[in-house]
């Protein structure tokens, strides 16, 4: 091209977005222009809502419009984008995100302003870091897409409530326990799945998950069905209770504290704390141990992998297992925490959101998921109000991900095996899609 | 005997709903290889499309069949419409990413429809009162009748002569034979001149299509629906089309019709609480032991 176009063609835009307008007027006219209402005497009538119809036709229509003129304008106009200028700068300031994110981390309770709302966000949101970083292990490394995680954080979860209550054993004994069950399931999925691959895989999961969720629904004697089970009990710090009155033998006593129903939040925030870090390190260790390397070449070609003599079998269900037992981990935790669990808490929309969180943060990227769980968890808190709308924006976050950074916000990351010098690699250099 | 025969009826009935849906999942299987895990919800919003144009069509005063004829129409364009967007916005974009990009595209799609449902037309369930009464009554075993209703007579000659449009299209027509070039090689049916993307929309646009007119015989049938009704149903319906072979479109009818038997006899003589979870076994057992389905061909990965 001689001359690039000064100014982008006007009309060729405006038709293009006329055409979106009337799509859109098309999906909006009758599912949002129409709402059917159930009237006083138990049936239904239309109620119309014109003008939004028109408001999001008119958004459509713009948004479309500024969308065509925003790119003519970027290919007018040569030159470096963004993102890549950015890319240098923006790499080694990310040195330093996970250093003083930690240091955030372990300081949070000890930060004035402080107060038990914060604490208790805090402890949500590292739930989700632990349980991103445990499903991290069987999709980001191993490449197994699993649909059903949630299934795994219920084992857990009903295990230590059930052995708790069952025979009075303490949390710290149920903990290894419930995880060593969540991986024996872990297993036990992992069996039969070790021959499909991609897609169907993740419908099988998908299926386990429901299994599990529809079989605690409904086994009433043992789980209580839809009532789920309460009153379970509390941890306690190397013997010593959080009871609220203080007393003999509490933590408040102990130390010569006032008693404060504050201790037990901040125990509970450095336990999740402690057991998040715990699947971190393990994950970082394992990477760079024959397992993981299998783990990260399997991910990238299986055929491969089993040609170059590892064996898939037992490479796959460590994965399932590995992943399944800090599911567990932290489905304990989440029962301990709440001293309430019902098969409500494990329903698939659970899975899509810790998937999210996974494949949001950068398949396979630790930094990556630990921001990703922060984001959509801290956002989920702050729109709560907005129920409704804030699973349809999380919904459409999913796609726009997938469409514009397929490889997640944290795209790049250092090899695991190098040899020779050890370069980041980008994700644009990421050949991935031959299956 | 006559229980059984009861049964029989009613596990059709609902068998015809399934295929109707397995048909779409099946086809876009074929044509693209990726799980259309939003089809379910494609599925709710027909259903919903159905019930707001059938309260249009009856306050202006039509009724009967020429009532649910319009609806069936007027519902069909309007979810295709939405078969359409989907695939533009969510997946076409995606043709060449990595492998499970379009799956986890589509399980947002799935929450992003499933809300918007749920947003624009509320969270309440939708009861109606039943449009298409009456029936026969085929046998008598003493105090039990067996009743085959008017509606479950109508689903089935619906589902029938919608699955004959269809395979017409399909086998006979240039557009049929697009679609079947592209499903066994999409490079070089471009090559040949076949406009692939046009292809694929069109895919989409036929299984929405259909998976309205299934949302329009549940909601006749059940007469109540809520926004979340696609994930269950979706689910059942894919079990349908891996069961009968994921890829052959008789093996969706086919698998549609034995999951919506195995389902009535299911919570027919064991148990109405498990029958879920029957279906979800019969998922897993299917993926597992055999991945092709009734009517399906073995796939060679070829490196």
């Amino acid at each position: 091209m001689t001359a690039p176009a000064a100014r982008p063609a006007l009309a060729p835009a405006l038709r293009d977005a006329a055409l979106a307008a009337l799509i859109a007027l098309g999906l909006f006219l009758p599912l949002v222009g129409l709402r059917t209402d159930v009237g006083p005497g138990g049936g239904l009538f239309l109620r119309t809502r014109w003008p939004d119809v028109a408001l999001l036709v008119g958004v459509v229509f713009l948004g479309r419009l500024a969308a065509r003129l925003w790119q003519d304008w970027r290919a007018a106009r040569r030159g470096a984008s963004l993102p890549k200028r950015l890319a240098g700068p923006l790499s080694r300031s990310g040195r330093l995100v996970a250093p003083l994110l930690l240091a955030f981390a372990l300081l949070l309770p000890v930060i004035p302003g402080i107060g038990r709302y914060e604490l208790d966000l805090g402890i949500l949101v590292l739930t989700y870091v632990m349980l991103g970083w445990g499903l991290n292990i069987v999709v980001g490394l191993a490449g197994l897409l699993d649909l059903g995680y949630v299934a795994f954080y219920a084992v857990g979860a009903y295990s230590y409530a059930l052995l708790a209550q069952a025979f009075g054993l303490s949390f710290w004994i149920c903990l290894p326990l419930a995880g060593l069950l969540a991986a024996f399931w872990g297993i036990l999925l992992g069996f039969p799945v070790l021959r499909l691959r991609g897609d169907y895989l993740a419908i099988v999961t998908l299926a386990f998950g429901e299994i599990i969720r529809l079989v605690l629904l409904n086994w009433v004697s043992l789980t209580g069905g839809p009532n789920g089970i309460s009153g379970i009990p509390r941890p306690s710090f190397f013997g010593l209770s959080f009871s609220a009155g203080g007393g003999p033998g509490s933590f408040a006593d102990a130390f010569g504290l006032e008693p404060s129903p504050t201790h037990r939040v901040v125990f509970l925030y450095y336990l999740i704390l402690a057991l998040a870090l715990l699947t971190n390190w393990v994950t970082l260790r394992l990477r760079r141990q024959p397992l993981g390397r299998a783990w990260e070449a399997m991910r990238e070609d299986e055929v491969a992998c089993r040609s170059l003599g590892i064996n898939i079998t037992t490479t796959k269900l460590t994965a399932f297992a590995l992943g399944a037992m800090f599911g567990g981990f932290a489905g304990a935790f989440f029962a301990t925490r709440q001293a309430f669990i019902s098969p409500e808490s494990f329903t698939f929309i659970e899975s899509a959101i810790i998937l999210a969180i996974v494949v949001l943060g950068g398949l396979g990227s630790q930094l990556g998921v630990a921001i990703a769980a922060l984001g959509l968890i801290g956002g989920f808190e702050v729109f709560r109000d907005l129920q409704e709308w804030r699973m349809l924006v999380f919904g459409g976050a999913m796609v726009l991900i997938m469409i514009w950074k397929p490889r997640g916000l944290v795209g790049s990351r250092t090899p695991s095996v190098a040899l020779g010098q050890r370069r980041t690699i980008s994700a644009s250099m990421v050949a991935e899609g031959r299956g | 005997m006559a229980y059984a025969l009861q049964q029989l009826i009613n596990g059709i009935s609902l068998g015809m709903i399934y295929g109707l849906i397995a048909v779409g999942y099946t086809m876009v299987y074929g044509i693209i290889g990726m799980i259309n895990f939003a089809h379910g919800d494609i599925f709710m919003i027909g259903a919903f499309l159905s019930l707001i144009f059938l309260l249009l069509v009856t306050a202006g005063g039509l009724d009967g069949a020429a009532a649910i004829l319009l609806v069936l129409v007027l519902s069909m364009a309007f979810t295709a419409l939405y078969g359409w967007t989907v695939e533009r916005i969510a997946y076409r974009p995606l043709r060449g990413s990595f492998r499970l990009a379009p799956l986890i595209s589509a399980i947002g799609m799935s929450i992003v429809l499933q809300n918007y449902v749920q947003v624009s037309q509320g969270a309440r369930v939708k009861p109606m009162e039943p449009l298409v009464r009456g029936g026969i009554t085929v046998m008598r075993d003493g105090d039990f009748a067996v009743q085959l209703s008017t509606m479950q007579m109508l689903i089935v000659a619906v589902t029938l002569s919608v699955l004959a449009v269809f395979t017409w299209l399909v086998t006979r027509t240039p557009l049929g034979r697009a679609m079947r070039a592209c499903e066994q090689d999409r490079r070089m049916a471009s090559l040949l001149g076949i406009d692939t993307d046009r292809t694929i929309s069109i895919t989409f646009v036929i299984g929405a299509a259909l998976a309205s007119v299934a949302g329009t015989m549940y909601l006749l049938r059940y007469g109540v629906i809520d926004f979340y009704i696609g994930f269950l149903v979706g689910v059942k319906a894919f079990t349908a089309a891996v069961l009968g072979g994921i890829g052959s479109l008789p093996g969706a009818v086919l698998g549609g019709l034995l999951i919506g038997l195995i389902e009535t006899f299911w919570s027919a003589y064991f148990s109405v609480q498990y029958k879920d979870v029957a279906a979800f076994s019969i998922l897993v057992l299917t993926l597992v032991l055999m991945p092709t389905g009734l009517l399906g061909r073995a796939e060679v990965e070829k490196v």
